[in-house]
Formats: C-alpha cells, sequence, structure tokens
C-alpha cells in the first residue's frame, strides 16, 4: 500500500528525495517556537470561518428596514450590510458560532503574532540569516492590524461606525496627503459613496489575506531553507549543528496536536463566549455615539494614544498643518513598527556583530537589547492601558482627566526607569552566574 | 440479541485482539525502534471514538430545530471533537511514537562560487551591448512612466485633489431644527441640564455637517453645536456624564470615543481632550411658531481637521 502511494507520486513528480529529506528535517525543541506556528492554525481557520461567512453577508450600504427574529430591532432602519450580519447571527443555524470563531480567531491570531515576535526579539533570533523573516513577520502583523479593523468594521454596527470615522480621520490628518488620500479611499467626505463598503470588503476578503497569504509563505520557506534556531541545552548544539526531532514521525502529532486544540480553542470560544454581540450595538448612523466603545484588543494601543495627545494642532495661520490624530493615530504606530523593523540593522551597527547566528540567546545574555525591547513594550503597554482610564473611572469612579494627566507624566517616565533597571538586572544575573561558575570550579578542584 | 452478541464481540476483539504479526525488523532502520504500549493504544481508540460522538453529535445538534441555545450546543461539540482528537495526538506524541533526538549540519551559510557564477552569467549576457547606461535609462524610463500609466486610473477613486466637498453642510440660513422622529424642535421644549440631537429639515442625515447638538445654558440661552467632533469625526454623545456629573465642574460636550470636552458656554472651545480645534457653533433663531431655525451656517468646518482645512466659516 505505502510502496504502491510513494511509488505512483514518485514517479509523477520526482519528489521522493525532497519529502524523503523534509521527513527527516529536524525541528528543535523549546515550547515558545509553537507560538508562530500557533498564529499559522488561526490564520487557516480565520480562512475557513470567513469563506463562509461570505457566503451570507451584503456589502452594501443601501438602508433597509428590519424583519428578523430579534425583535427589539424589528421596523428599524439600517444599512443592508447590518442587517445581513444580524440574519446571519439570528436566522441562520451555525451562523453565529462561524462567526464568533472567526472574530475570536481574529483576536488570538494577533496576540499569537505578537506573543512570536516578542520570543524572536528577546531571544535575538531575528540576527543574521534571518533578518529577512523577522521583516516578514513584521509586515505580517502591520497586515493582521488592518486585516482585522477592516474585518469588525464591515458589521457596520454603531461600534465598526465610530471606529470608521477614527480611521477617516486619522487618513485626513496625515500632512499635506491626507485630506486628498481619504477622499480616494472614501469616495468623497466620510462615510463616503456606495462605492466604500464595496471596496472595504473586498480588502478584507482578498486583498490582505492574499498579501498575508504570500508573506506567510516566504517567511515559511525562509524559515526552512535557513532551518531554525535552538538555545543551547548541552553540548551538542552548536553555531553548525541543529538538534531536535524530526518532521516525521516525531514532529507530525506535535503539531497536528496543536493545530488541533487551537482549532478546538477557538470554536469552543466561539460557541460558549459571547463576542462583539452587534445586535445590542445596532445600526450606525453619522450622529449617532455610545459611551464605554473599545475596539478590539489589538488596537487598544492606539485609541490610548489618541486619547493622551493634549490639545494642539500644528497651524500655520488660519491653515492647519497637521492635525492632532495624526500623532496618536498615525505618528506613534509608525514608530513602533519603523523601530521594530529596523531593530536588526541598529543592533548590527551598535554591537558591531555581523557574524551568522543559529544559537539563541537569553534574553540576559544581551542586555542592551533586553532593556531596549522591554522600555518599548512597556511604553506602548502603557499607552495601551490609558486607553481603558474610562471604564476605571466608570467602575473605580476615579477622576478621569487626573488618569490622563498621569498617563502622560508616566509613559515619558517609566520606559527610561524601566530600560536602566532591566539593564542593571541583566547585568548583575550574568555576574552572579560568573561568580557560581567559578565557585564550582574552585569545588570541583582537587585539594592538594 | 444475538446479533447484538456478535456486534460486542467483534468490537472487543478489534479493540483489543492482537493484529497481524508485524513484518520482521530489518536491520537497518531508519526511525528509531521503541517499546509498544497497548495501554496508551487503547486511550487513543477511546479518544479517537469520543471524538467521534462528538463530531456526530455536532450534526444532531445543528438538525435539531428550535434548540435553546443551539450556538452553544454546536461550539461545545465542535470544540469537543477537536480538542478530543488534540488529545490524542498528545498521547501519540509521547506515548506511541519514539522521540529521536536528530543532529543535523546547519546549511552552508553561502555558496561563494555560485554567487560569482550568477554575476558572470548576467555580466557575460549584456556584452553585445555598448551603451549599457543610456539603455538602462531608456528602459527604466518607459517603464517607470508605464506604472505610473497603469495607477493612473486610481485617480477615478474619488474627487482628485479636491476639498471642497469637506467645508460643504446642509445648514443655511432659516432651516428648521427637527429631531430624531422629524418633528420641528420648539424653543420652550429645550430644557438645561439636558441633550438634544436635531437635523435639518429634509436633508440627508447621514453626512458630517448634518447632525448638531442643542443645549440650554444656565443663562438661560440655547446653543447648537456640530455633533461630530473635531477631533476623529465620532458623534458628541455625552453630557459630561459618565465621567463627571453633567453640570461639574461646568456643563461640557464630550464625545465618547477620546473624551474630547467643549465648552458651549464658550463658542465650543476645547476644554480636555485631544482636541485641536473648537466645536463649530450653529447660529440659531427662533421663528413666530417659537421653533428653532438656523441663522446661518456653521462657525466653523464641521468634522475633523484635515491637513491644509481653513478655519472659518462653513459653506452652503
Amino acid at each position: 500500500m505505502i510502496r504502491a502511494l510513494v511509488r505512483y507520486v514518485d514517479q509523477r513528480s520526482g519528489g521522493a528525495p525532497f519529502v524523503r529529506k523534509a521527513l527527516r528535517y529536524v525541528f528543535p525543541d523549546h515550547w515558545s517556537f509553537l507560538l508562530g506556528e500557533a498564529a499559522l492554525y488561526c490564520f487557516m481557520l480565520l480562512v475557513a470561518t470567513g469563506v463562509y461567512l461570505t457566503f451570507f453577508f451584503d456589502d452594501s450600504r443601501s438602508t433597509t428596514v428590519y424583519h428578523g427574529s430579534y425583535k427589539p430591532l424589528d421596523g428599524q432602519s439600517m444599512s443592508r450590510a447590518y442587517e445581513s450580519v444580524v440574519h446571519l447571527s439570528w436566522d441562520v443555524k451555525a451562523g453565529l458560532l462561524m462567526r464568533q470563531t472567526h472574530h475570536w480567531a481574529a483576536n488570538v491570531f494577533v496576540a499569537m503574532i505578537v506573543l512570536h515576535l516578542l520570543r524572536v526579539f528577546f531571544t535575538g533570533a531575528f540576527r543574521k540569516p534571518r533578518d529577512l523573516t523577522y521583516l516578514l513577520g513584521i509586515g505580517m502583523l502591520g497586515l493582521a492590524l488592518i486585516e482585522g479593523y477592516a474585518g469588525y468594521s464591515l458589521a457596520d454596527d454603531l461600534l465598526s461606525g465610530m471606529g470608521l470615522a477614527i480611521g477617516y480621520s486619522v487618513a485626513i490628518s496625515i500632512p499635506v496627503i491626507g485630506a486628498y488620500l481619504a477622499q480616494l479611499i472614501w469616495d468623497g467626505p466620510y462615510p463616503g459613496s456606495a462605492a466604500f463598503w464595496p471596496r472595504l470588503y473586498i480588502a478584507h476578503v482578498l486583498i490582505f489575506p492574499i498579501l498575508i497569504a504570500l508573506l506567510l509563505t516566504l517567511h515559511l520557506v525562509l524559515v526552512a531553507s535557513r532551518h531554525h534556531t535552538q538555545f543551547k541545552q548541552s553540548d551538542k548544539e552548536t553555531e553548525r549543528n541543529v538538534v531536535g526531532v524530526p518532521t516525521f514521525p516525531g514532529q507530525t502529532p506535535r503539531s497536528l496536536g496543536l493545530m488541533l486544540s487551537v482549532f478546538g480553542m477557538l470554536f469552543l470560544l466561539g460557541g460558549l463566549v459571547q463576542i462583539n454581540p452587534i445586535w445590542l450595538w445596532g445600526p450606525y448612523h453619522v450622529g449617532d455615539g455610545t459611551n464605554g466603545a473599545q475596539p478590539d484588543w489589538y488596537l487598544g494601543w492606539l485609541i490610548g494614544a489618541l486619547r493622551l495627545v493634549p490639545s494642539f494642532d500644528v497651524t500655520i495661520g488660519h491653515y492647519t498643518l497637521v492635525p492632532n490624530p495624526f500623532w496618536g493615530g498615525a505618528l506613534f504606530p509608525l514608530v513602533v513598527f519603523a523601530t521594530l523593523a529596523l531593530w536588526p540593522w541598529a543592533e548590527r551597527k551598535l554591537s558591531g556583530d555581523r557574524a551568522f547566528h543559529n544559537l539563541l540567546e537569553r534574553p540576559r545574555d544581551n542586555p542592551l537589547r533586553t532593556a531596549i525591547g522591554l522600555a518599548i513594550v512597556v511604553w506602548v503597554f502603557l499607552v495601551f492601558m490609558s486607553g481603558s482610564a474610562d471604564r476605571v473611572t466608570v467602575l473605580f469612579g476615579l477622576d478621569y482627566t487626573q488618569q490622563i494627566w498621569a498617563y502622560r507624566a508616566i509613559v515619558v517616565v517609566v520606559p527610561f526607569v524601566v530600560f536602566f533597571a532591566t539593564r542593571r538586572v541583566c547585568r548583575e544575573l550574568l555576574a552572579g552566574e560568573l561568580v557560581e561558575a567559578w565557585r564550582e570550579e574552585a569545588e570541583a578542584a582537587p585539594v592538594d | 440479541m444475538t446479533k447484538l452478541k456478535d456486534l460486542l464481540v467483534a468490537l472487543v476483539v478489534l479493540a483489543l485482539g492482537r493484529k497481524r504479526p508485524p513484518r520482521p525488523e530489518r536491520d537497518d532502520r531508519i526511525v528509531e525502534a521503541g517499546p509498544p504500549s497497548r495501554g496508551a493504544e487503547n486511550w487513543v481508540l477511546v479518544l479517537f471514538f469520543l471524538a467521534t460522538l462528538a463530531g456526530a453529535a455536532f450534526i444532531v445538534v445543528y438538525a435539531l430545530d428550535r434548540l435553546g441555545s443551539q450556538t452553544q450546543w454546536l461550539g461545545l461539540c465542535i470544540g469537543l471533537a477537536f480538542m478530543l482528537l488534540a488529545v490524542a495526538c498528545m498521547v501519540i506524541t509521547h506515548k506511541l511514537v519514539v522521540t529521536e533526538e536528530l543532529v543535523h549540519e546547519y546549511p552552508d551559510t553561502e555558496h561563494a562560487d555560485e554567487q560569482s557564477k550568477i554575476e558572470q552569467i548576467v555580466e557575460e549576457s549584456g556584452s553585445r551591448f555598448t551603451r549599457k547606461r543610456i539603455v538602462t535609462l531608456a528602459g527604466l524610463g518607459a517603464l517607470g512612466t508605464l506604472g505610473l500609466a497603469a495607477l493612473t486610473p486610481a485617480a477615478s477613486l474619488g474627487p482628485v485633489l479636491d476639498t471642497e466637498e469637506l467645508y460643504k453642510t446642509p445648514w443655511r440660513r432659516g432651516k428648521r431644527l427637527v429631531d430624531e422622529e422629524g418633528k420641528p424642535l420648539a424653543a420652550h421644549d429645550v430644557e438645561e441640564e439636558s441633550f438634544y440631537t436635531a437635523y435639518p429639515e429634509g436633508a440627508d442625515r447621514e453626512l458630517m455637517g448634518s447632525p448638531v447638538v442643542v443645549v440650554r445654558l444656565a443663562s438661560r440661552e440655547i446653543v447648537a453645536y456640530s455633533k461630530i467632533c473635531t477631533h476623529a469625526g465620532c458623534a458628541i454623545a455625552l453630557y459630561r456624564k459618565p465621567t463627571f456629573a453633567p453640570t461639574q465642574p461646568k456643563p461640557a460636550l464630550v464625545c465618547p470615543c477620546h473624551y474630547s470636552t467643549f465648552d458651549p458656554a464658550d463658542h465650543g472651545k476645547v476644554l480636555f481632550g485631544p482636541a485641536g480645534r473648537a466645536l463649530p457653533q450653529l447660529p440659531l433663531l427662533v421663528d413666530g411658531d417659537g421653533n428653532l431655525r438656523a441663522a446661518g451656517n456653521f462657525s466653523g468646518p464641521v468634522g475633523p481637521s484635515w491637513s491644509g482645512v481653513r478655519q472659518g466659516g462653513a459653506r452652503s
């Protein structure tokens, strides 16, 4: 049986030597190496559930009157887009399961990418020859953020409408070209013409998924052609030798198990844990807004940044050059992404290290990188936290304006404190290890 | 009954019975050998069986009409089916598949020889050209222009280099203010410490220039402002609450997106938050029937600021 199948495929593809090599390709073993893989499985489930959703979604903002089984909205005027999503959620069997699973998968997808990025950053896995692989990963993170935003904007509920208004405002705030750019995208002033909704739809279901899939393929090809990095766990792991389990049989059930548990977890979440109940938010109209609006978690850092920036526009005479949303909504993410993207080259300049690296470092092994990295993480995290100050006001009664003023100070000061503290801790840990090594050496030495 | 017994016996034999004797071991194994583990195999069988049940349950739940919490049951069934298979994979990983530790060499860091060959091929291929630079420039010029030409149709996506539309609103002198149901807003209905949304009578409500908020100040004066925040385009939906009581420290219009706070008693001046421009005010008058009407257009452009926006009046 096996022999016949292998022969059939080899005679027609000539692939036997490649398959044999691939079966015995070596995977170094560490739990943190599975984060990127988990993100890949989220993407697969996103495509599968997303395709199902397209069979029911209507990409039109023309108005209709709702008469479905969700009675509180009965008789309300709404867009066909919103109506189709409410219909999918209430009147299509398994529709809500697919929609919620899709939404959960998007949230977990970005979370896994971010965790994977942190692992790669703090262990120095991005160093030559994997800097290009890293850059493709950063690109995918950016695309995933836009893709997720486009996705939850499509539902055209009250929250997604407010989100789109903010996106539009950030777009037109880009110096010089902003107003022209935004009007091209929206086909006129917000909320745009009838052409805008199909554009948003095709971006979400075709353009961005294809871009992500393209970068993903390149990313994986580069990973495989340079092989995985590894931690030094014994004398066997060196810069020249990779140690681990083979694809088959060792790695295959591990990866399959991970894939199945990612799918299982996401379906359990999609079935049991409610997410984005758009029928409660109601349809969007330009003149409507609601309090307590929060985006999906991965845009929390941007809402925080938009809220933290003090009131000022850059003006020349009676003209505004740089409107306020540019700082928090465009410049801030641009700085963070540029820093991440350029880091491998910056580190090469700072350290003068241009060698090939296959062995990973522990965070403490590179105090400067770990300190800068943690300072950036804390910076972004504090901005993220400031985005929930309004919830803190409502829940705990803390004054909102005082919180914002406190955050404005904290986000500037704390990253520096974190930088120096982290560098110190790393150095102390290394020094401690050195002392320990000497002690062991001395104890092992024969007493004369 | 006997059929059932036969079936049960068959199942037991299938699960516990000994398989065909395995093929004789080769001397030159590629995959390392390991001892069998019948206990783990039994677990895998049980897990596969349960996953089958969960998968079948999904189909049954789907087929049932008018089932309460159907979404939850569906999610539970399919989620469990996947999780049970995942656990089976983990048992296989740890108990039934040998954990080999292979040591391979990393691929060569580079192939200097091949690199120089590629370089040589490229260089030699162009040896018949005598004026390489000018040909390259001309080629790049042609390609670049073609690329530009290919991008040009993108200009059809929307208005090109034209921001005139952004200044326009449907308001003009004499336009009546109507509420969400389209009823005219009477001045004496506007009470203090409350907040009213109004639209221009007969105009498209889905324009940023349409919705206004109307409030009565402590001075008994009624004022109206654009409902669209000048920071990021959300609708002003709060009158201080919930971050403050409506009149504390003084009444203010607040956008729920980023908490830009505007002073209705002082021409929409920014009190707090990120907005960089005052909220455009709509001048009001009261007509003979006691209804509110616009006395002109807004005091400034409506909606979020754009790069190049001119302060001053909006246009009808």
